[in-house]
């Protein structure tokens, strides 16, 4: 008896149970099921949920490779200092031991994303009687990317359960909540733990358990250090590779541009959105510059240095790139019509420089823009709607009129 | 005034085993069967009982809410049984099919002379008012009203479907017929299509406005032209009419006789050879495939694949369908089927699918869901395959919580299931799409009326 019948044969006695749901899930892990066709047209098209969330954390995979060699390299850099015009091979990034110290850090804190966030989801279905949802298969990815590497494990568990609990199933699970939930994990964690979450002790691994130690080390974010007002040492083409500190999956843009790519390729990311946001960014990008090159504010001004940040730089620096590519494409959470896609991108482009300018105590502007755009994408919808419905209406009173 | 229809959102889903243009008669049934679920939201009444001899065009059911509304017998014969479910709702009337065909006659007529009034009440007592369809609502028509337009789709886009071309050729002089009597019973026009490329004897026709068709499906779906020649507005009607039917009506006209005989086309990779057959309204699903068929566990569909009824060996032709299809059931499950690349099935995206990559292969679909039944989460690829000017998800989440005004806002008016089809297929969270639709339109009948 093969796999296919074994399982087969489990799911027919799970039926009716507390364990169908959870089963379920791991029983269509392996096979589609064998589901045909009830209603309507007899065929259906090929992709599936799990499809296109797989399709979203296949990008994500070299991200986060990526991000367990930056670990690694991060420590290195803050105690030996930073060598200069690294190109994006060089030996001295990829190399077994930066790889070890990341992974050994990272692959907990996805265990721990992992676990405790589908424990919630498999919970919640067996009460509420459906099959386990896809969702968090990609919210349970990012999660350990946005946060910073030392985030202690049980601060993470519990915003993972925060976001999941409150950010998701109290709206009734994937597909009705109103904030992306892996920004809301994120929030939670800055707002409950600010000292974890910024300054110049947590982007380094071991950085804040060395604090006072004649050892210590420090690693300042760029837009840290912009935000100050201080010089760094990274070259465009650093930040553009992704060889400077910052939350896990965050720093490369080059890998995020491609993934981007991939999900406009694959057409499970919306292109709208993502083109608009970041014309956005720049747009905000450009009123700082001109600000600055009108002289309305000198050097003196503690917004000076972000101001005058070379427009497109923004794109490179801090979570920018990763929060459009990743987090304000999340269809259920974006504006869900394609004209109010244009909208949305390109206000949460907007408003992230404008936060990020503006609040120089967290400069990292996009989550907080992200998640405001959230708030406000049913009302761009509502708009865009009504557009229509009062095209119909105006059709009907030129008949009548 | 004569307008080009060019559509460019839908999708041609293509699939193997379109019927050769070779016409042959199928074995003629012995059982004829009504089945009254053909006819959406009518109940009926019984004209007959059992062991009634009845000839060809005399009525089997009339409409309760409109007594002067027939259904007639396809053939004639004897009524042997009648089938009945809960409720004692008639499910099917059973009529076993006489050796000679004999003809009730409704007297031959000139359509050019009559009146709206003497063509309705014709078509209603010899039972040909059913084949004409009303939107809103998708229900068939109410005959107290008048349509502003009435629109007929001569271009079939759907998969595999029945070539009109092939199948209306040489029956010009009943198609003029019907639609020179169509077009007393509106205030507006008799809206004709016909395919860009096509030598349809439709284009000949007069008294109608012709229309030329291009595009992927859904272009030939009348739902589609009528939003590109003349949308529905609140408070008006627009009645549709197949051309199959159109051709009943048209030798009822000039001849007197009802005649159920249809062309229709026997397609999908089960059939041995695909070819059309000639048949009647009501024959058993057996006498048109026994023999036909390939081994195996298979899908007998009356329809096309996106808009049929599933039917066994021992179902029936619709009343309103002009093929079969038959493709193979797809029970079974499929080994990390959700994230291995797909090489034989057709998706819109390009996730690990590959139909992209060959857009002219002509693929092998099971029944299959392919995954299983989600919330609403991918948003903007309904719209790739959707021509309306309706924005569907938004549509299809007001019939789910039934808020009557919006979906009178949203465009409700002018839809039927059918246009919701190829978004369906499309779900990547596998929602039936068309029975939102149908239970939400049900719902305006029953409220609005």
């Amino acid at each position: 008896m093969g796999l296919k019948d074994k399982l087969h044969n489990i799911s027919e006695k799970t039926k009716g149970t507390n364990w169908e749901t959870t089963f379920g899930a791991i029983h269509t892990l392996f096979y589609t099921p064998k589901e045909t066709t009830h209603s309507g047209g007899h065929l259906r098209g090929a992709d599936d949920l799990k499809r296109t969330m797989t399709n979203v954390i296949l990008p994500l995979i070299p991200v986060l490779i990526f991000a367990m060699f930056n670990v690694g390299f991060q420590q290195d850099v803050a105690i030996n200092g930073f060598p200069e015009g690294m190109s994006f091979f060089s030996g001295d990034f990829w190399n077994f031991d930066n790889f070890s110290v990341g992974a050994l850090k990272l692959l907990p804190l996805i265990i721990v994303s992992y676990v405790i966030g589908l424990g919630i989801e498999v919970i919640f279905a067996t009460i509420n009687k459906h099959e386990v949802e896809e969702g968090y298969f990609v919210t349970g990815m990012l999660v350990p990317l946005i946060v910073p590497i030392d985030t202690p494990l049980w601060m993470l568990a519990v915003a993972v359960i925060f976001g999941v609990v409150i950010g998701k199933e109290v709206f009734g699970g994937t597909g009705m909540n109103i904030l992306n939930p892996a920004l809301t994990i994120r929030a939670f964690l800055f707002f409950a733990y600010p000292t974890w979450m910024s300054g110049d002790k947590v982007w380094v691994t071991g950085a804040k358990a060395m604090q006072g130690t004649p050892d210590a080390i420090s690693g300042e974010t760029i837009l840290g250090s912009l935000a100050q007002g201080k010089e760094f040492v990274y070259s465009t083409w650093d930040m553009f590779y992704g060889f400077v500190p910052g939350s896990v999956g965050e720093t490369s843009a080059l890998l995020i541009l491609l993934g981007g790519l991939y999900l406009i390729f694959t057409k499970v990311g919306s292109w709208r959105i993502m083109l608009s946001a970041v014309v956005g960014a720049l747009v905000m990008g450009l009123i700082f510059n001109a600000v600055v090159d009108a002289g309305w504010i000198n050097e003196g001004s503690k917004f000076y240095s972000l101001m005058s940040t070379e427009f497109w730089h923004h794109l490179l620096i801090g979570g920018l790139a990763f929060g459009i590519v990743f987090m304000a494409t999340d269809p259920v959470t974006a504006s869900q019509t394609n004209k109010g896609k244009w909208i949305y991108g390109f206000l949460i482009g907007f408003i992230s420089i404008l936060i990020r300018v503006f609040n120089p105590a967290y400069p990292e502007g996009v989550m907080l823009a992200i998640l405001l755009m959230n708030v406000f994408a049913p009302t761009i919808d509502h708009y865009i709607v009504q557009g229509n419905v009062k095209k119909r209406l105006k059709r009907l009173k030129a008949k009548t009129a | 005034m004569s307008k080009d229809i060019r559509i460019k959102k839908g999708l041609d889903i293509k699939l193997k085993g379109e019927s050769e243009k070779v016409t042959e008669n199928a074995i003629s049934s012995n059982v004829y069967t009504l089945r009254p679920e053909d006819f959406h939201s009518i109940i009926p009444k019984l004209s007959i009982k059992v062991g009634a001899k009845l000839k060809a065009g005399e009525a089997v059911l009339f409409n309760k809410a409109n007594e002067e509304m027939k259904f007639s017998s396809p053939v004639s014969g004897e009524v042997i049984d009648i089938i009945r479910g809960e409720k004692r709702k008639i499910l099917a009337v059973k009529i076993q099919a006489d050796k000679e065909q004999q003809f009730f006659d409704f007297g031959a007529k000139d359509p050019k002379t009559m009146k709206a009034d003497a063509i309705k009440s014709h078509l209603l007592a010899a039972g040909c008012w059913p084949f004409i369809m009303q939107r809103p609502y998708a229900v068939i028509a109410n005959p107290t009203k008048t349509p502003k337009a009435i629109f007929v789709s001569g271009y079939a886009s759907s998969p595999l479907a029945a070539d009109y071309d092939y199948v209306l050729a040489g029956k010009e002089k009943e198609l003029q017929a019907a639609v020179t009597a169509l077009s007393k019973l509106t205030s507006g026009e008799v809206h004709v299509s016909v395919g860009e490329k096509s030598n349809s004897p439709l284009s000949v026709l007069s008294d109608i406005t012709l229309h030329k068709v291009s595009g992927p499906h859904p272009s030939g779906n009348v739902g589609t032209q009528i939003a590109q020649i003349d949308p529905i507005n609140k408070g008006e009607v627009v009645w549709t009419v197949a051309p199959q039917d159109l051709v009943i009506i048209g030798e009822l006209l000039l001849t007197g006789k009802f005649n159920a005989e249809r062309i229709i086309a026997l397609a999908g990779s089960f059939v041995t050879s695909p070819k059309y057959y000639k048949t009647k309204i009501g024959s058993s699903i057996s006498s048109i495939v026994d023999g036909k068929l390939n081994e195996g566990n298979s899908r007998i569909i009356s329809g096309n694949v996106l808009t049929g009824t599933t039917q066994n060996l021992k179902g029936v032709l619709g009343y309103y369908n002009n093929m079969v299809t038959v493709i193979p059931e797809g029970d079974d499950y499929e080994f990390f089927g959700w994230t291995i690349p797909v090489f034989n099935k057709i998706s819109t995206s390009r996730a690990l699918t590959f139909s992209w990559l060959f857009p002219n292969k002509k693929f092998d679909l099971n029944t299959n869901t392919n995954g299983e039944h989600r919330a609403f989460v991918v948003t903007g690829n309904y719209e790739d395959v959707f021509p309306l000017d309706i924005f569907p998800m938004q549509i299809l989440k007001s019939c789910m919580y039934k808020d009557l005004d919006e979906m009178e806002q949203l465009g409700m008016y002018e839809v039927a299931p059918e246009d919701f089809a190829l978004t369906e297929f499309v779900c990547v969270s596998k929602q039936p799409h068309q029975e939102i639709i149908r239970k939400g339109l049900d719902l305006m009948l029953k409220e609005i009326g």
